[in-house]
């Protein structure tokens, strides 16, 4: 059998060129490059990441990967972005082109087992809704028996759309195109009558991409969970860490009241918890193997967690907190002890 | 050592030699491999296949549901890409020999229309070609309340195009096997017609004969069915059309700019086969009378054929390996499905082996037919 699969793989392989040899221990690679390669989305979707007027990217995604740069770096603009679109997330991610795959992907069992990859996090909690032009007249997703559907290939959306069709015992068409840009057109030229993604990201779409946001509506359902969240190779644990514990810090400095703008005056603050995570009190950096300034930097340079969202998402989509509020206001961001 | 000096010995050993390392470097490869991604906990082997697909697929040849396998998605895909490099092949064909006639036509008009069309389409990258068309259609064509209605119950829409069909009825089978029947008896009318031009001199109207022929068998097959006549038609409900025969704007889009785009390097080896004919020939065939038409169909197209068929090959090899553009307007051929396999269940290079062998199998059988329609046209040396 070993024989068979080696042979097959050598076929394959006489005409794809694999990508060189991935190193186990990206920390290391990533301070001898001097920066973090980061895998974002790039369709464009404001809130997430996109390029601004300044030809600089930013949203809540890009801000993990600044908050990783500033990490290890002490400088959140030591990052390269690899725009990716949904199907190329992964294989870029596995093959060692990208460092970090933060572009709104969704955290599922057979993703964080059989590709070979972790999951860091949750830096957003979503859910799969459905936008529809007014005209049609249809207030609910129970109602789309028969209609013809946009979605992205290779994301979770395109599942959960075919078992929420099949469950409710609804026909539909699905026309799949690659390009997010692609899709969106499709739909707003009418080839579908239905568009659906991450909610977020249809209230994203419905500011930039569609001329006339009024004549279209998102219905109300929401027919998924999707905790998405930033993803690192399997198997390389210390960066890992360093990416769990860089949003994690961000996270922490909200329930603090650290902010950008006062870190410096917490400096002096007299609370051990703050003293700790702002490297007052030495420990934690060393034991990331990081400047004991880790997580200052991250503050400082990008923001807690609550800053991050109010700039992207609450600014430029209008979501509010929701789910993703603090746990201690009702939400489910809860930053475990950093100590 | 002596034999080291012999010709045909060095040349075996250097044979052998080269296929030992090349085999050697292509099992380094993949042993490599296997062992990276198998320190990097990424799934392998063809296991993958068995499990529920769980994704939708727009357009399907044969019965699909989400519930189905991964294998049988990517039989679908396979279909699908089949079927569009078949129409492709053929539709292209066609347009491609009438455009490469064309080319060489005595008036100016037809010359003109001919090269404009060659030039234009043969100097643009399929790519863009493909978004063209399907942006053309989602955007032009009007959404399926308001459908476009040339002809009763034809509708076209932003959604594709909706005919009526029969709906069906056994008749249909015993139709499609009389008409196989009405080919066959159609070729031996052309062997008895030609038989009897080559005795007598008598010309016998094969091409009407033949149809004829065929179509008559159909037709007595239908009466003799129960003549049918409940029909399909495609009428508004719910979101859009339902019911007729559709195609959808992605297959439009694909085939149109497929067969558009392959025609034009078609025509141009039509007409290089055409040029390649020599003058001779042409006057030789005008002294004896013949006229324009019959000239270019007996004596001109058959040797042109000759120095055709090669490089035609060449293009309906490319016309099926660019099928795979249909990524990017959403048909769903093998490329597209095996995709999103590869993307569900984190598989790539599983995945690209499919497709690979996919289309080096198409490849290798129209190359396999067309060698063999070269023989068969070749120049028989008596």
């Amino acid at each position: 059998m070993k024989v068979l699969k080696t042979l097959a793989v050598a076929s394959a392989l006489t005409a794809t060129a694999m990508v060189g040899a991935v190193s186990a221990d990206t920390v290391d690679d990533v301070k001898k490059k001097g920066f973090v390669q980061c895998g974002v989305n790039g369709g464009n979707l404001t809130g997430f990441s996109s390029v601004n007027d300044k030809g600089v990217w930013e949203g809540i995604d890009v801000d993990v990967c600044r908050a990783v740069a500033a990490a290890v770096f002490g400088d959140a603009s030591k990052v390269k972005y690899t725009p990716l679109t949904a199907q190329q997330r992964f294989t870029a991610l596995q093959s060692g082109e990208i460092d970090i795959l933060s572009r709104n992907t969704t955290w599922t069992l057979s993703r964080d087992t059989k590709l070979g990859l972790n999951f860091v996090g949750v830096n957003f909690y979503d859910g799969q809704g459905f936008m529809i032009k007014k005209a049609l007249g249809v207030k609910s997703a129970k109602e789309l028996d028969g209609a013809t559907v946009c979605v992205e290939p290779g994301t979770t959306t395109e599942l959960n759309l075919a078992d929420y069709f099949r469950a409710n015992k609804m026909a539909f068409k699905p026309v799949v195109i690659e390009n997010m840009n692609e899709v969106v057109a499709a739909y707003l030229a009418g080839r579908c009558d239905v568009y659906t993604t991450d909610a977020s990201g249809l209230a994203s779409q419905r500011m930039t991409s569609v001329p006339n946001p009024d004549d279209h509506i998102i219905l109300p359902e929401i027919i998924s969970k999707e905790p998405l969240g930033p993803v690192v190779r399997h198997g390389d644990d210390k960066w890992m860490d360093i990416a769990r514990w860089s949003m994690t810090a961000m996270v922490e400095a909200e329930e603090k009241g650290i902010t950008s703008k006062n870190v410096d005056a917490m400096l002096k603050s007299n609370d051990p918890g703050i003293k700790r995570l702002l490297g007052v009190t030495a420990g934690l950096g060393e034991a990331l193997g990081l400047d004991e300034k880790w997580a200052y930097n991250i503050i400082k340079q990008v923001g807690n967690y609550g800053e991050s969202y109010e700039m992207h998402i609450k600014a430029k989509l209008g979501l509010d907190r929701g789910v993703n509020d603090l746990w201690t206001r009702g939400g489910l961001m809860y930053a475990n002890p950093a100590r | 050592m002596e034999h080291l000096n012999d010709e045909g010995v060095r040349a075996i050993l250097y044979q052998v030699l080269f296929v030992l390392l090349a085999g050697m470097a292509v099992w380094y490869l993949a042993s490599n491999t296997i062992s990276n991604l198998e320190k990097q906990n990424v799934a392998t082997g063809f296991s993958f296949l068995n499990l529920e697909a769980a994704f939708g697929i727009s357009e399907t040849m044969v019965d699909y549901e989400p519930s189905d396998t991964y294998a049988h998605a990517l039989y679908v895909g396979f279909l699908n890409t089949v079927k569009v490099s078949a129409y492709g092949i053929i539709f292209t064909s066609i347009i491609g020999v009438i455009f490469g006639i064309a080319r060489l036509s005595h008036n100016l008009l037809v010359r003109s229309v001919a090269t404009v069309y060659v030039d234009i389409f043969r100097n643009i990258p399929i790519l863009l070609q493909l978004m063209f068309w399907y942006a053309l259609i989602i955007n032009v064509f009007p959404h399926p309340k308001k459908a476009l209605n040339p002809f009763s119950d034809v509708f076209l829409t932003n959604r594709g195009i909706y005919v009526p069909i029969p709906e069906p009825h056994p008749a249909y089978m015993w139709m499609l096997i009389a008409a196989v029947v009405g080919c066959i008896g159609a070729y031996f009318l052309k062997k008895w017609a030609d038989k009897r031009q080559a005795e007598t001199g008598q010309p016998f109207p094969t091409i009407i004969a033949g149809f004829g022929v065929v179509f008559g068998c159909a037709l007595f097959a239908y009466v003799i069915g129960g003549m049918p006549t409940a029909i399909d038609t495609p009428a508004l409900k719910g979101f859009g059309l339902r019911g007729g025969w559709n195609m959808s704007p992605e297959f439009v889009a694909l085939f149109v700019g497929l067969t558009v785009y392959t025609s034009t390097y078609v025509a141009e080896i039509v007409r290089s086969g055409i040029l390649a004919v020599p003058k001779g020939q042409w006057e030789a065939a005008e002294s004896l009378g013949l006229k324009r038409s019959y000239i270019l169909r007996h004596v001109v197209l058959p040797q042109s054929m000759r120095v055709a068929i090669p490089p035609l090959t060449n293009q309906f090899l490319n016309l099926t390996k660019n099928s795979s553009l249909a990524v990017a307007i959403g048909y769903p051929d093998i490329v597209s499905v095996a995709n999103t396999t590869m993307n569900q269940t984190g598989q790539a290079i599983e995945a690209i082996l499919i497709f690979m062998t996919v289309y080096l199998t198409l490849s290798i059988l129209t190359s396999l037919f067309m060698n063999w329609f070269n023989a068969k046209m070749a120049l028989v040396e008596r």
